[in-house]
């Protein structure tokens, strides 16, 4: 999935702008990231600085104003929305800080979602749902609905979700935002395993110095632009 | 199949509202089928009407009786190979709400004008040699419990009194379209018991002519024999005067189409309404499915196919309800509906328009939910 040299993604002159009544606010200013295939970069700055819209446009959820982004061996900007979200099934792990769990769903049948999306047969994904469970230490939580988990036990169903078909690329937005000390260092130290055990790329944006220290690199944005 | 349980859940995200919603369409297709069923009990009768038969009654109404003497005169007009005759009784059995048609007939007549009416052999003997002998539809007999050999007394409204009739016979329709709601008794019966002034008057002849394609031609010459006496004649086909009864009551087709429809597409605008809050109180699970790959394609389907899912699971209840209410009731509204029974296509029917329903109701919040902007809608609700 990555290019020869082993860049996963890889952005170039990348310009993200808003318009907000008709007033242009521009997000990202001539963003230049390569990032290579089992790395572990934490995105840090301040709130507006564009972290999240970036991450974003590495996900396949949201296009640049302008500039290439390639990942994972696409140039995103060239799919068509239908061939997009096939993208995204197949090579993003998206994590959320509000987790974003179905709540009618139990957190097998959450886990079961982008499994849903492949041709595997049932006795398929129940053999992948539970082992993804199982290595977030949920797998006696199956049966339970995101109103019956606390905040972190949800959360690492949401990491289980991002990784249960086994994508090239997980991407963290705030994954420890909402979460106390305890929980966040234990889905920090998931994180962290999912890198170092599965060699799985992981892209977190965060606002905490302590979880950035988990990464092995730390990009800074401020204003749009990138810093390392 | 693996999306149905994504589908239901979201359905019983809210079981209370999917519950009133389910709940209105059925009640709406309930309502439908009952309109519809009065149309196709109307059609019933005009479909069990023979080509071969034609009507003749007094040329002013109904109401007018023509005389016994006309029999002779009638059968002697070319193309006439039967004739009976019969009156309208007009009597109900214990309380006025109890009303079911009964014909006072010639009896040796009666069988072999309307062979739709199957008797077995022995019963029909029974009832020609009995005066007071009755037969009965399956029916009837069924509604009231009657028996072979019961006697049934029957309150006359046009002929006053208590009529007794002993049950000699129950027939069965030849086709499902014959009435077995109808007890018929002999004319002679009736017409002895009257007084002096009141005998030897018939209410309707019926004739069955030798080809349809005579029909006009024997109308018009019975008619022209009785142009000019007291009791001038109107003579159509059986069909013709079924409808004309039926028109008597206005353009019932029209008003109950216009009833359902109304009722149907009310229901449908409030299905609308709820699938529409239903997808965008959802705005942020669906921007997290198309995060998760889920293609515009396929959330367009999902929320379309619950409103679909809804739709039907509303209209089966609604028909279903419908045709078990009326199967097991033996409603007659009176006696005005003899064969008051939902159809298999007016089932059909409904459930196509409960399936229509949900696609029209779906497709406005599955369009929307489709072309939701996934960085967007998490941004508007985060």
């Amino acid at each position: 999935m990555a290019s020869e040299n082993g860049t996963l993604i890889h952005l170039r002159d990348v310009h993200k702008v808003y318009y907000r009544d008709r007033i242009e606010v521009p997000v990202l200013q001539g963003i230049n990231l390569d990032v290579h295939e089992g790395e572990f970069l934490a995105l840090m700055g301040p709130s507006g600085s564009g972290k999240s819209t970036l991450l974003n446009l590495i996900a396949g959820i949201d296009a640049p104003t302008k500039g290439e982004v390639r990942v994972a061996g696409e140039s995103l900007g060239t799919l068509k929305p239908s061939r997009l979200a096939a993208w995204r099934a197949r090579h993003i792990g998206f994590i959320f800080q509000l987790y974003n769990l179905i709540p009618v769903l139990t957190a097998y049948q959450n886990v079961e979602l982008p499994l849903l999306l492949t041709r595997l047969s049932s006795r398929e994904r129940k053999k992948r749902v539970l082992f993804a469970l199982g290595l977030v230490g949920l797998e006696g939580r199956a049966k339970h609905f995101p109103r019956q988990l606390s905040g972190g036990e949800e959360q690492r169903v949401a990491i289980a979700r991002a990784i249960v078909a086994d994508p090239t690329l997980l991407v963290a937005d705030e994954p420890t935002g909402d979460l106390d000390a305890k929980n966040a260092a234990e889905i920090l130290t998931l994180l962290k395993r999912l890198n170092e055990e599965l060699k799985k790329t992981v892209l977190m944006v965060t606002h905490d110095p302590h979880a950035a220290e988990r990464a092995h690199l730390i990009y800074h944005l401020d204003k749009g632009v990138l810093q390392s | 199949m693996k999306y149905l349980r994504l589908i239901v859940a979201n359905l019983l995200r809210s079981k209370r509202r999917t519950f009133l919603t389910v709940f209105s369409i059925a009640i709406a297709l309930f309502l439908f089928c009952t309109l519809r069923t009065v149309i196709t009990s109307f059609e019933a009768s005009l479909r069990a009407s023979k080509a071969t038969r034609l009507v003749v009654r007094h040329a002013a109404s109904l109401v007018f009786p023509l005389p016994l003497a006309y029999r002779e005169r009638l059968a002697q007009v070319p193309g006439v190979t039967g004739i009976s005759y019969g009156n309208w009784f007009g009597g109900y059995y214990q309380d006025p709400k109890n009303q079911f048609a009964q014909f006072a007939m010639d009896v040796p007549t009666l069988l072999d004008l309307f062979p739709e009416v199957v008797l077995p052999t022995a019963q029909a003997e029974a009832f020609r040699s009995e005066r007071t002998a009755c037969i009965i539809g399956g029916a009837l007999a069924r509604k009231y419990g009657w028996k072979l050999g019961d006697q049934v007394p029957i309150i006359g409204t046009i002929f006053p009194g208590e009529w007794r009739f002993v049950v000699r016979g129950i027939y069965t329709g030849q086709t499902k379209d014959v009435d077995e709601n109808t007890l018929f008794f002999h004319w002679d019966y009736l017409n002895e018991s009257l007084p002096e002034g009141r005998r030897n008057f018939v209410g309707i002849y019926w004739l069955r002519i030798a080809s349809p394609d005579l029909a006009a031609s024997v109308s018009g010459r019975v008619d022209a024999i009785f142009e000019n006496s007291p009791q001038p004649t109107k003579t159509e086909t059986e069909k013709a005067f079924q409808a004309g009864f039926i028109s008597m009551i206005g353009n019932v087709q029209l008003l109950l189409t216009i009833i359902g429809s109304a009722i149907v597409f009310a229901i449908m605008l409030v299905t609308i309404n709820t699938m529409m809050m239903a997808a965008r109180e959802r705005t942020r699970e669906i921007a997290v499915l198309k995060t998760l790959g889920f293609s515009d394609g396929l959330i367009l389907r999902l929320v379309g196919g619950e409103a679909l899912f809804l739709s039907l699971l509303g209209g089966a209840l609604g028909c279903g309800l419908a045709a078990l209410v009326f199967r097991e009731s033996d409603f007659t509204a009176g006696g005005f509906f003899p064969n008051f029974r939902v159809l298999p296509e007016t089932v059909l029917l409904g459930l196509l328009l409960a399936a229509i329903m949900g696609f029209l109701s779906g497709v406005a919040p599955a369009v929307q939910a489709a072309r939701l902007e996934i960085a967007s809608a998490l941004r508007k609700v985060a």
